[in-house]
């Protein structure tokens, strides 16, 4: 296959950026994108170039760090999958593709198409977890969590964290990433202590990054390479309410004696 | 230099209980007077650096990647090993116990291994406290199914997630402590070099991969949990990150490496495709379960695989191993499935690979019970290769995957350097030469959790430890070793690209080092590795600068540690004249062709200690004693 690549190349955070065209050639259609972006890459440097920056680990589709607009579509055109996992087979002979970064005002641009996601780790740091510290648990086993409710939980809990869902919203909301993070934790009996302060800090979070509100456009969910549904958003929104109407002052934990 | 093990006196079910007694304590107070420093975020890093700081160190943590929870654990699919019992199969921590002591073909070191099995039950309360959703049966217990080389039903798993849901928990009890200040975070940051005063571990020199700062770092205690070095094949199902330079930059200060050429070749992962491939994927073992794997009986049968009937398949697992079948440990799969495929047997276009065929589970329990059990997988696969697995046999080839030699640690998991810990893959303790499915998320975990976070209080107590800044000239140096390597990347201005050389490196190794060695081919390799190093340095291109994100630059990096490390361990292969678990010399086997171990000459860990570049590395050997798993020959017939 032959294809026309319009990039975008933008040298550092503070730098201007551009769209560049290059050319990628004799790609196999068996290659995943991010081979064909290697091949190029290889191009580039033979011939005195820098190669395109971009994120990228596992190539398994689970590791999250892989984040191209690929025609204006997060992830590319292909449902559920993420960049790592589409192939050139999905592409037409002789086809032009654009290929851009996240674009949301709360993932700046590190070069070229790598963004800082770090706002993500903070909006967990914020609240998405359970407070377990190692060594206190009782046996697995005395937890009882019925079938559904762990179905459901994992559904949310897989959430890779790329970003692809604030991409691909018009607000540049992340409410998919943060309503799975509150799903997943918020539907087990484990979650159950934490789960209305958890979801107010994680939302409070959320919004002092920068990220946009949520008004249902619904295409995090179809961009998220692992189709997570904006029931979870629908989630979040419920235990928000809910904690910010019956959250009490936390009285001190000291006692006396 | 002397290899002290330190494992505890006593009977073996007792070690671990009366070494923690035994072991000096740091109190509540003084926990925030020192300084830990975990390099990695894995399954290992992740959990030690969370717990760490949950204790009341002072942790600084650092990753390469943009986030602590992309890790290359999070890829592992099938499940974590824990001898719960849960399923009344026989199961118990001597069991498991047993199971992988055999299972590493007796190299690992037994009493490292039976505390795995005794922690491996905390492990999992642990994570269910975490919120990892792991399958659950209707009543609301935890479900499990079997992996390779056990026959009870052990396994945990998140459908075929678990790795990414085991560290999401880690992570997530990492981020609390990161929100509350007690770690200091330094994602996109590498690792370059280790700082080792008055023969101890005292810091590190990283370098900031978005800024290119180099930056030193002190403390009182360095943990290293970066991972294994399954990337020096180049193709491999390791992420495209994952490194050595941690542990070769560690080695060459002083850490001697264990058993370098112990690596696992998975045996279900996806054919390669063609040249431009850049990394391998692999099928959950958990899939031979249920799937069956087989060849045509006749060589060259080219005829579509289900119009062949049943009397002409030959399922070559089954048939050699009958009480095991399609769960033969993972070395004997792959090596069984290369053999058939240089009888000529093999299938798919480039004649290296086998079948796994589901045509047989899907009629005992419907597609939608299969669906349900490997669903994700089946996707993945037909994502890769546009065949739909539930109505086509899947093609599948072995794969590097796991390395099991890393740096040598002693009970503790210190290596010989004080002060240097290492934990997870990127050490050597427990897996001996063939790691069981299910067993690397167990290790990791057991390692981060419960076992370094007690260990290294008994190092505080009682080092000694006099206070250093980075204003000591070790570090002064160890920095300007750094730059002055980087400078001399971006200097060579040659006509190849790091990715060229790292590929011809990785054939070279899969080739003279890969699933079958000879001492031939090894000293084949020896020679031309030093050659193909050498034009390396001279001819490489690295683009761009070193003041910025620099990906070629940090490529070239690695690559230069795994040239060197790549010659270590084909040493190491040429060295030990036997076959056992993932290392098999052709020229030590069976009359029918398995494993042919030698323990009286080679029951010993190779714990190789540098001697500066282009001299000899010194073999130092940690002899290996079974008191309680008696030296057999591992049968799964």
């Amino acid at each position: 296959m032959n294809l026309t690549l319009r990039v975008w190349r933008q040298a550092g955070p503070k730098a201007p950026g551009r769209m560049v065209e290059y050319k990628a050639a004799d790609i196999s259609p068996e290659a995943s994108f991010l081979e064909m972006m290697d091949v190029v890459n290889e191009t580039l440097t033979l011939r005195g170039d820098e190669p395109i920056a971009f994120d990228h680990d596992c190539r398994e589709g689970i590791c999250g760090m892989c984040s191209m607009m690929i025609n204006g579509v997060a992830h590319g055109p292909n449902r559920g999958t993420a960049t790592c996992q589409l192939h050139m087979r999905s592409f037409e002979d002789g086809a032009l593709i654009y290929i851009e970064p996240w674009r949301v005002r709360a993932f700046p641009v590190v070069k070229d198409l790598c963004v800082d996601r770090s706002a993500l780790d903070r909006i967990v740091a914020a609240g998405g977890f359970i407070t377990a510290a190692t060594g206190g648990a009782q046996d697995a086993n005395s937890v009882l969590v019925s079938k559904a409710d762990a179905d459901l939980a994992m559904d949310a809990a897989a959430c890779i964290g790329c970003g692809a869902c604030a991409a691909a919203c018009p607000n540049g909301s992340a409410s998919l990433f943060t309503g799975a993070k509150i799903s997943h934790l918020g539907q087990l009996p484990q979650g159950q202590p934490e789960r209305y302060r958890r979801a107010l800090a994680m939302v409070e979070q959320h919004d002092a990054e920068g990220f946009g509100g949520c008004t249902l456009h619904g295409e995090c969910q179809l961009a998220c390479p692992k189709e997570i549904s904006i029931d979870t958003i629908a989630r979040m929104h419920r235990d928000f309410l809910v904690g910010a109407a019956t959250t009490r002052e936390e009285r001190s934990g000291s006692g006396v004696g | 230099m002397e290899l002290r093990a330190r494992v505890p006196e006593g009977p073996i079910e007792q070690k671990w209980d009366s070494h923690r007694f035994e072991m000096k304590l740091v109190n509540p107070a003084n926990k925030r007077k020192y300084t830990i420093i975990v390099v990695g975020t894995g399954l290992a890093g992740g959990s030690a650096a969370a717990t760490l700081a949950e204790l009341g160190y002072n942790v600084k943590c650092f990753c390469f990647q943009d986030s602590p929870r992309r890790a290359h654990s999070i890829a592992a699919q099938g499940g974590i090993n824990a001898a719960k019992n849960y399923q009344n199969d026989g199961d118990s921590i001597y069991r498991l116990f047993y199971d992988t002591v055999k299972g590493g073909d007796f190299r690992s070191r037994e009493a490292n291994v039976y505390r795995l099995a005794q922690i491996s039950v905390n492990i999992i309360d642990q994570c269910v406290a975490q919120g990892v959703p792991f399958a659950r049966e209707y009543g609301g217990l935890l479900a499990n199914r079997s992996f390779g080389g056990a026959q009870v039903s052990r396994t945990f798993y998140a459908r075929g997630q678990t790795g990414q849901q085991l560290l999401l928990g880690a992570y997530q009890a990492l981020e609390r402590q990161i929100g509350k200040g007690m770690v200091q975070m330094y994602p996109r940051t590498e690792m370059l070099d280790l700082v080792v005063i008055d023969g101890v571990a005292r810091g590190i020199v990283t370098r900031n991969l978005v800024t290119g700062a180099i930056e030193s770092h002190a403390a009182d205690a360095v943990i290293l949990g970066s991972g294994g070095y399954g990337n020096v094949f180049y193709l491999s199902t390791n992420a495209k990150g994952s490194n050595a330079t941690a542990i070769w930059r560690a080695y060459k200060r002083g850490a001697a490496f264990a058993n370098p050429c112990f690596t696992q070749i998975h045996p279900t992962c996806i054919p390669k495709s063609g040249e431009y491939q850049s990394k391998l994927t692999l099928m959950s073992e958990s899939l031979r379960n249920d799937g069956r794997v087989w060849v045509p009986l006749k060589k060259g049968d080219t005829r579509s695989p289900d119009t062949i009937p049943a009397e002409e398949r030959d399922y070559f697992l089954e048939r050699r191993y009958p009480s095991f079948g399609n769960l033969v440990p993972r070395d004997v799969a792959s090596r069984a499935a290369k053999s058939i495929c240089d009888e000529g047997r093999g299938v798919g276009t480039t004649g290296l690979g086998v079948y796994l065929d589901f045509a047989s589970a899907i009629e005992r329990v419907g597609e939608a019970t299969i669906r349900e059990r490997y669903g994700n997988l089946f996707e993945m696969y037909q994502r890769i290769t546009d065949e739909n697995p539930y109505k086509v046999p899947m093609r599948i080839y072995p794969a590097v995957h796991y390395t099991m030699g890393g740096l040598w640690v002693d009970y503790n998991l210190m290596s010989t350097i004080p002060g240097l810990h290492v934990i997870g893959e990127a050490n050597f303790s427990d897996h001996g030469a063939n790691r069981l499915g299910a067993s690397a998320l167990m290790q990791g975990l057991a390692d981060g959790y419960f076992i370094v976070t007690n260990t290294i209080a008994d190092y505080l107590a009682t080092a000694k430890l006099p206070p250093v800044d980075t204003s000591r000239g070790e570090f002064r140096d160890a920095e300007a070793h750094v730059a002055a390597r980087t400078k001399r990347f971006l200097a060579a201005k040659g006509t190849r690209t790091v990715d060229s050389f790292h590929r011809e490196l990785g054939n070279l190794m899969w080739e003279y080092c890969g699933m079958s060695r000879t001492a031939e081919g090894l000293q084949t390799a020896l020679e031309k590795i030093p050659k193909l190093r050498e034009e390396f340095w001279r001819d490489v291109n690295v683009p761009g600068s070193a003041d910025t994100l620099n990906q070629a630059l940090e490529k070239a990096g690695r690559v230069a540690d795994f040239f060197e490390l790549a010659e270590l361990m084909c040493l190491d292969a040429l060295e030990r004249r036997e076959s056992c678990g993932g290392h098999f010399r052709e020229e030590y086997r069976t009359p029918d062709g398995e494993a042919l171990r030698d323990d009286e000459h080679f029951a010993y860990v190779a714990a190789w200690e540098y001697a500066g570049d282009g001299a000899r590395p010194v073999l130092n050997k940690e002899p290996l004693t079974f008191d309680y798993v008696h030296l057999a020959q591992r049968s799964y017939k």
